[in-house]
């Protein structure tokens, strides 16, 4: 399934945080770089089941809040030793609008 | 500005030669021209002096050096020799410190005469160079005694003979050590001078292999620095190492036609060796200052202010000096030196003055640890000689004492109190009744007590010039770990005999508190500054939210993750309401003002002062975990009541349903004062511990720290609500008084706080309270928690600063404090106006929540 969904105004994320989606049965962090790029990750941590989008983030990595395991925002592997995230597509497009595409990369 | 020695009227220039970097004529700040000769370990390190005076806004500064190197310390060429350095680890300054300084570097190139009247030097390779300032650093070379068949036919040193001063000295034995022309020749070595060098050059050659005879014209080895006992002892312990030591004898012939066979001595049977080595002195390098007309006898004769006698502008240091008839040959004198030097020549302080060196010196020889300074035996009848002597062990140790003070003293094999006695000697203190205890450590903690006891300017490290308190300084600047400390002080970089010294001073300014990971230091991982810089930092570049703290600190200004949440809570306690608070530097429980717990829901604690709670509020409290179906309610260590499980997207709800403010059970912050019953009703209770404790929450509720801060306050020393185990403890004892604990934990670690002081009324509880809490927040790491942070800093200086006010900062404490107090805003009254979109949205959507068992 290529065509993207759009999950509405980027807007309902602010800068530096992520916020979760739930996106054809799948559960979807979306974060918005403090540089206004978006990043999508699954919102689960495999871990313990942490949620992913409460996570703190900066230009390279989300920390769990439960445990503080480290995932790249662009790949989802891990640089602390646990299991990867699903990493999503996820784009603006011209009206301001999230745009991920579920199929995973 | 001071008097500068200024540009004097140059003379004609001599014929035929361009002068270079001549200074642009007319321009009033033109900087003056400093020319050092020599680029050794007193040339380069007066350069240092200077430049750490300002001296390059001052200076353009041209050094010659007759090797074709930066400098390096001569003192690790031991080392080098024997292996344990490569030639390369023994730098000091590579020649990129050269460039990065813009300093003009001449290497290998030999400054041949001086014009004092035109003010010029002429150089080996046909350069010019006029100065305003000059600094003659010529140095030493070894000493050759006079001997037969030193030379070859044609004139040259004869093959096999080394002396041991220079890189390329040490680098031809390293050499000629390895590969012999002739596998089956015999390996051995005769070393002439049973000095320090000597004995240095013995066990670096026996590390090649090679079997060692030291020839000592002397009647002892390092009669130098030690009388005939020493010698003796010391002897044996260089002849357990398998060297062959020959005292009281010269070198008459160095035997061989075209190349080394061996030595004759005199009164003693020829030794047959491959390779001789001359350690038998030093002589200042003088040839110069002879031929250019400067005051020369022994050395280069100055004054107090390094000054060459009878020159303006001329200095001289190191070696080549001789001053107030001395002359020196070890490194602490010459780094002394410099000092005055620079001081003089930068103008930074006109009143500095060299009064001459106190040698004592701290020396592994060999292998040996061998410490002298002063007298080696009594000269007077009056003068007291406390000697110990075992021979077996190698150990050794002598000390003269003249009217009270000690004169001298000679330490072998064993130099744990060399700090101590170095002191005495310089300082001429009283001494013990008990002389025993000037040798040896009579019970107690041998090595803290050595530490301790060491006066802040002692020197730690004599081949670099680094006094305790340099190394304190380093430490208390954030830097703790020893290597940190060596790299910053170069303390232990010379010999490395102080190494172990350095280290337990390391280890006593940091109050244990040693890393071996410089990252350690750092605050947050993701800036690398400790927090006394980081703080600085950021006042001085006026930084209020934490993204321009990384714009402005991180390494390539990247954002960290990992270090959010420690500057987040840093800023807020520094700027209080000047603090712009960016949400996504805040942990998750600090966005939702609740406690995340595994299934991704929160916990909500509402504030219960000092645990005393009411019909209403316990009525609201059912009422709303009715309504919400909160899983668990359960009473906290704290005294207050947890609603855990309540879903994210409820929080608001929850809150706005109990209209209580927060209590704080999420933070890294002060959270509870846990109280007991106090004295209303208690049979026991002396002061109403109930009434300060909420008194004391009131007033610090909420406010953010490095770890979390619980405290207690008990009305008696029954001490029912465990004052003693708690950050912040307050026991009330008889006649109305009240004692003040801090540091202690009962929690994964158990340690009874220390106390802190007892005072007088409740007032002063809050104000020292306050006080000990805002100096824990500015000065402990992330995440220490005052169990931790007590001991590393020491009660007694914590008593000092919060107590006695011994260091002034009382009054700024209790006015930071005061301002984090006065922005206090309960986070609960945000639920109605959520200040990002989505605060309160969940983050798990598709999960039944709670997951967490319902009892």
């Amino acid at each position: 399934m290529n065509a993207g969904r759009n999950l509405g105004p980027v807007s309902q994320v602010p800068f530096g945080e992520g916020r979760a989606f739930g996106v054809d049965g799948e559960q979807v962090a979306v974060f918005r770089l403090r540089d206004g790029s978006l990043r999508a990750l699954s919102a689960v941590c495999p871990h313990k089941g942490g949620p992913i989008a409460d996570g703190t983030i900066d230009q390279d990595v989300v920390l769990c809040p439960l445990h503080q395991n480290a995932f790249r925002l662009d790949t989802g592997c891990s640089t602390t030793g646990a299991e990867p995230l699903t990493s999503y597509d996820v784009q603006i497009d011209n009206h301001q609008n999230i745009i991920l595409r579920i199929s995973a990369r | 500005m001071t008097a500068t020695l200024g540009n004097r009227q140059r003379g004609p220039l001599p014929k035929g030669k361009v002068p270079q970097g001549k200074v642009p004529q007319g321009k009033p700040n033109a900087r003056r021209r400093l020319v050092v000769i020599g680029n050794g370990m007193a040339g380069a390190r007066a350069v240092e002096e200077i430049l750490a005076r300002g001296g390059a806004e001052q200076f353009t500064i041209t050094m010659f050096g007759d090797e074709p190197y930066g400098n390096y310390n001569r003192i690790m060429l031991s080392h080098v020799l024997s292996g344990e350095e490569s030639d390369a680890d023994i730098f000091l300054n590579s020649l990129h410190w050269y460039q990065d300084n813009n300093i003009t570097l001449h290497a290998g190139v030999r400054v041949e005469r001086i014009d004092r009247f035109t003010k010029y030097v002429f150089a080996n390779n046909g350069h010019v160079v006029p100065y305003d300032v000059l600094i003659i650093a010529t140095g030493s070379q070894s000493f050759m005694p006079p001997m037969d068949g030193l030379y070859t036919p044609s004139g040259s040193i004869k093959p096999g003979v080394f002396t041991f001063r220079t890189i390329d000295d040490t680098r031809n034995m390293v050499q000629h050590a390895r590969n012999g022309d002739d596998p089956d020749r015999e390996r051995r070595a005769v070393v002439i001078g049973g000095g320090l060098l000597g004995l240095e050059a013995a066990r670096g050659l026996q590390s090649h292999g090679i079997d060692v005879d030291v020839v000592h014209s002397g009647g002892h080895l390092m009669n130098a620095q030690m009388g005939p006992d020493g010698g003796a002892i010391l002897r044996r312990s260089v002849e357990a190492l398998g060297i062959r030591v020959h005292t009281g004898s010269r070198t008459t012939a160095v035997l061989g036609t075209d190349k080394v066979t061996g030595v004759r001595l005199r009164d003693q049977p020829d030794i047959g060796c491959d390779m001789v080595v001359v350690a038998a002195g030093i002589r200042p390098n003088v040839d110069l200052a002879v031929l250019s007309g400067l005051h020369v006898e022994r050395a280069i004769v100055v004054d107090d202010q390094l000054r060459v006698v009878d020159e303006d502008d001329i200095y001289a240091v190191g070696e080549c000096v001789q001053h107030r008839g001395e002359v020196y040959g070890l490194v602490a004198p010459l780094w002394e030196q410099a000092v005055v030097l620079a001081d003089h020549v930068t103008g930074s302080d006109t009143s500095s003055a060299y009064l001459g060196s106190r040698i004592a010196t701290k020396l592994k020889v060999a292998g040996v640890e061998v410490a002298s300074m002063g007298l080696h035996g009594p000269e007077r009848d009056t003068d007291e000689h406390i000697v110990f002597s075992e021979p077996s062990r190698g150990v050794f140790k002598s000390i003269v004492i003249r009217d009270n003070k000690m004169v001298g003293a000679t330490l072998l094999g064993d130099s744990r109190k060399v700090a101590y006695l170095t002191q005495a000697f310089d300082k001429g203190l009283p001494l013990p009744e008990e002389r025993i205890a000037l040798m040896f450590d009579l019970g107690g903690p041998a090595e803290e007590q050595g530490v301790a006891e060491l006066d802040d300017d002692a020197q730690v490290c004599n081949c670099n010039g680094v006094s305790k308190k340099s190394l304190v300084d380093v430490v208390k600047g954030g830097c703790n770990t020893v290597a940190g400390a060596m790299d910053a002080t170069r303390a232990g970089k010379g010999c490395g005999s102080c190494k172990l010294l350095v280290k337990q001073v390391v280890e006593w300014a940091a109050d244990g508190a040693v890393e071996e990971d410089p990252a350690a230091s750092y605050y947050v991982p993701g800036i690398p500054l400790d927090k006394p810089s980081l703080m600085a930092a950021i006042r001085k570049q006026g930084l209020r939210s934490v993204s321009s703290v990384f714009a402005a600190l991180a390494p390539g200004r990247a954002e960290d993750a990992k270090s959010k949440m420690g500057l987040a809570s840093l800023m807020k306690m520094m700027l209080a309401d000047q603090y712009i608070d960016e949400r996504d530097a805040r942990f998750i429980n600090d966005r939702v003002h609740a406690n995340i717990q595994r299934d991704g829901t929160f916990s909500v604690v509402p504030q219960m002062k000092g645990g005393v709670t009411s019909v209403q509020q316990l009525r609201r409290i059912a009422d709303v975990a009715e309504k919400h179906s909160i899983p668990l309610i359960k009473l906290t260590g704290g005294q207050r009541i947890d609603l855990l499980g309540v879903p994210k997207e409820d929080l608001p709800q929850v809150w706005a349903d109990l209209d209580m403010p927060s209590g704080y059970a999420y933070g890294k912050s002060f959270r509870t004062v846990k109280t007991c019953v106090g004295k209303d009703f208690c049979r026991y209770g002396t002061g109403d511990s109930t009434k300060l404790g909420i008194e004391i929450e009131s007033r610090f509720q909420g406010i953010e720290a490095p770890a979390k801060l619980k405290l207690a306050v008990s009305g008696c020393p029954r001490n029912c609500a465990e004052s003693l185990v708690k950050d912040v403890g307050v026991v009330a004892v008889e006649g109305g008084r009240w004692e003040i604990y801090v540091g202690g934990a009962a929690g994964a670690h158990i340690r009874k706080g220390d106390l802190l002081a007892t005072v007088e009324d409740p007032e002063e509880v809050k104000v020292l309270t306050g006080r000990f809490m805002q100096y824990y927040r500015e000065n402990a790491n992330w995440l220490e928690r005052t169990y931790s942070f007590v001991p590393r800093v020491g009660i007694d200086r914590i008593r000092a600063v919060v107590v006695d006010d011994a260091e002034g900062l009382a009054a700024g404490l209790d006015a930071a404090m005061q301002a984090s107090v006065d922005s206090y805003v309960d986070p609960w009254t945000e639920r109605d106006d959520p200040l990002t979109p989505g605060q309160f949205r969940t983050s798990l959507p598709l999960t039944v929540l709670p997951q967490v068992p319902v009892r």
